[in-house]
């Protein structure tokens, strides 16, 4: 016995520092050699692979690179092309040079153009203090502006209509906070909502009308919204389908989580409504139908009817993907922040929503990027989109025939648009995470 | 586990007042059809330490937790600080801001820093100014001994650290009395230790403490009462020493019995 206890003791004198990895287990010959040259199979493979790339890159470099840029019609293209190298089919991207105001602006009056290119530089400064925390927050006044300067430029008139919406806005802020001293939430909530309506409908156009004839301030040139389209009219719904969809997705997901019952059968309701319809469903309603159920002669812009239907239809799936995240947090959480005395409304924006919408980041970009490509849906209702603007092109004589690069530019302005938004997603989880698991 | 050897409690320092802190009674919950807690009455004086033993399932944990209503009870009556729990949420958000808790998985919010975990309470709940609240927040951190992690994220800290930050937390809302819900159970031995020692301190300090534990040899230290709960009901209490050394109920002995085995 006391031989084998011997020859088990053993006592560490000294403690091993960290040390490098030996030179020949790190690097690209290290990856190389294991991943594509480690065995006979894999090196046919790989060699195999190459070839089909080198080929399929042979085959599409010339078309593109080789492409004409300078021609009025396809046909001009062909005799260009066939001048240049003989008798081939390389790329006319003259019809893009050709028609770019028209897919960027559809066919917003030309002299106006500054105004579609002021509001969309004034758009990436509102956004960025939203996507960056690291800006000065005195920028989100902008943000807030926003929304009003966009409709001012991009629809032209006088400042008063869209200050008039502010004003609504305010007003029912206002009348909240009254309330709220006096009465319940819901009772304060149902305030704002009528002062603002009432004003909106009743006070507001006749104010509106008074202060246009006694002072037209900021008179731009009216814009009708037929005359939107292109990829203006893609950021235009887009962009406000995003920014609306995620605060009412986080009403209704909350909702739906609700103790009470009439809140949460709305919620259920809305959410499984909406989601079993298809968008384009709701598209045709918001250009065909509703018009019979609202009163005769109003105006309900038709932009606006498409914007408010995405929204619709995204922010049902954004309340699913919050679900997911709400439920994926520690009944914990919600326990220490109640023992605290935190209120229901201050837990919810200090520890819940945070921590949810930081889970949530993948389906919230996923739910984002499919409103954004699917804005290219409206060209179904008549409203003239990039997608919509490639086949009036080709209905023209000049350009009768041309596919390939339209739809390659349009995919690419998408394929920028939704890359863009995929990498900030994950520089944002890198950025917020905080868990060292 | 012991800490007698190192960590020497002054008894005489442990006073205890006869104003009533928390006062239970006829106090009943059901789980659907589950009967959790069965005719609980209890009265706690400002000062008291109380351990709550008892196996598990037994309803120690619903017990406190009923105290700042996360759970909610169905029959009898609380009073926690003067103020009946009923469903009116402004009192039991007055409650819960009075009476600080300690869970066992600590709870820790963790996408703020633990100067943030420490401030936001006070901050918000209290309209402490910010700076003010981060001095509290400092001092307690100080006091558990942690104030040079104040910018760090939970998820960088050791479970035993994470409990004191935990119960720093609970103090910045500066509450006259501590629930602990078994809070040194997921920690490693040698970081239950720095924890105890942590609440031993609060206890010197005349803190109001129920604590659901199983160490037996915090409770024999600090506590000033022993509850013993079995089935939902309180089956047995008394002063430490009366129920280690000569348990009165069949149920505490074998209670006992296992759980000092070893």
């Amino acid at each position: 016995m006391s031989h084998s206890t011997q020859s088990l003791a053993y006592v560490r004198k000294e403690m091993i520092e960290q040390q490098p990895a030996p030179r020949s287990q790190v690097g690209f010959t290290r990856w190389a050699r294991e991943n594509l040259f480690s065995g006979w199979f894999n090196t046919l493979l790989t060699l195999v692979s190459l070839f089909v790339i080198y080929k399929m890159l042979a085959a599409t470099l010339p078309w593109v690179f080789g492409g004409v840029w300078n021609a009025e019609s396809l046909d001009q293209c062909r005799t260009i092309l066939n001048e240049r190298y003989g008798d081939t089919h390389y790329a006319c991207w003259a019809v893009i040079r050709e028609r770019w105001n028209q897919l960027l602006y559809g066919f917003y009056p030309e002299s106006q153009y500054w105004r579609a290119n002021l509001a969309f530089v004034l758009m990436l400064a509102s956004l960025a203090p939203v996507l960056f925390d690291k800006l000065p927050r005195k920028m989100l006044y902008l943000t807030m502006a926003f929304p009003f300067l966009l409709v001012w430029l991009v629809w032209g008139g006088t400042i008063w209509g869209v200050l008039s919406v502010a004003v609504g806005f305010v007003l029912a802020g206002v009348a909240f906070k009254i309330v709220d001293r006096f009465g319940s939430m819901a009772l304060s909530a149902i305030a704002a909502v009528v002062v603002a309506v009432v004003w909106w409908l009743f006070i507001g156009p006749s104010v509106v009308d008074g202060l246009n004839s006694v002072a037209p301030l900021g008179h731009l040139q009216e814009v009708q919204s037929r005359d939107l389209g292109g990829f203006m009219i893609c950021v235009i719904i887009g962009i406000s389908g995003i920014a609306l969809s995620l605060p009412i997705g986080i009403v209704l997901a909350l909702g739906r989580q609700s103790d009470l019952f009439i809140v949460k059968t709305i919620c259920v309701g809305f959410i499984e409504f909406i989601r079993g319809v298809p968008l384009i469903t709701l598209l045709f309603t918001a250009s065909l139908l509703l018009n019979y159920f609202l009163p005769p002669g109003t105006t309900f812009d038709l932009t606006l009817r498409v914007i408010i239907m995405v929204t619709l239809f995204s922010s049902a799936y954004m309340a699913e993907v919050i679900r997911g995240g709400l439920a994926a947090l520690p009944k914990g959480q919600y326990e220490a922040a109640d023992a605290l005395g935190l209120d229901y409304w201050k837990s919810q924006r200090l520890i819940i929503m945070p921590q949810a919408l930081k889970i949530s980041i993948p389906g919230i970009v996923n739910t984002f990027i499919g409103l954004f490509k699917d804005t290219t849906l409206v060209m179904f209702i008549g409203i003239y989109d990039m997608l919509g603007l490639s086949n009036a092109i080709r209905a023209n004589a000049a350009w009768n025939g041309i596919y390939w690069e339209l739809f390659i530019f349009i995919g690419l302005v998408f394929w920028i648009c939704c890359f863009a938004m995929s990498r900030y997603s994950q520089w944002l989880e890198r950025k917020l995470r905080t868990d060292h698991r | 586990m012991s800490l007698a050897e190192d960590r020497a409690i002054d008894r005489s320092k442990l006073t205890v007042s006869d104003e009533v802190a928390i006062q239970i009674t006829n106090m009943n919950k059901w789980y659907g059809e589950f009967h959790v807690l069965r005719d609980i009455n209890l009265t706690v004086n400002r000062g008291e330490r109380i351990v709550i033993a008892g196996p598990s399932g037994s309803g120690k944990s619903t017990m406190i937790r009923c105290i700042n209503r996360l759970e909610e009870h169905q029959q009898g009556k609380i009073i926690v600080d003067g103020t009946e729990l009923t469903s009116d949420l402004k009192n039991i958000d007055k409650i819960r801001s009075e009476v600080g808790m300690c869970f066992q998985h600590f709870n820790l919010f963790p996408h703020l820093t633990i100067l943030e975990n420490c401030t936001l309470a006070p901050m918000w709940v209290r309209k402490t100014p910010k700076r003010e609240a981060e001095e509290i927040a400092m001092h307690f951190l100080e006091k558990v001994k942690i104030p040079d992690q104040a910018h760090k994220y939970p998820g960088m800290l050791s479970g035993g650290q994470q409990q004191r930050v935990a119960i720093a937390r609970s103090l910045c809302m500066k509450p006259r009395i501590m629930l602990f819900d078994e809070p040194t159970s997921a920690l490693d031995p040698e970081m239950i230790k720095e924890v105890l020692d942590t609440m031993i301190e609060l206890a010197e300090e005349g803190m109001t403490m129920l604590c659901v534990t199983h160490e037996m040899g915090f409770a024999r230290q600090v506590a000033n009462r022993v509850i013993f709960m079995d089935q939902g009901q309180i089956v047995e209490q008394n002063e430490p020493e009366e129920f280690f050394n000569n348990p009165k109920s069949e149920r505490t002995k074998l209670f006992l019995s296992q759980i000092l085995g070893h």
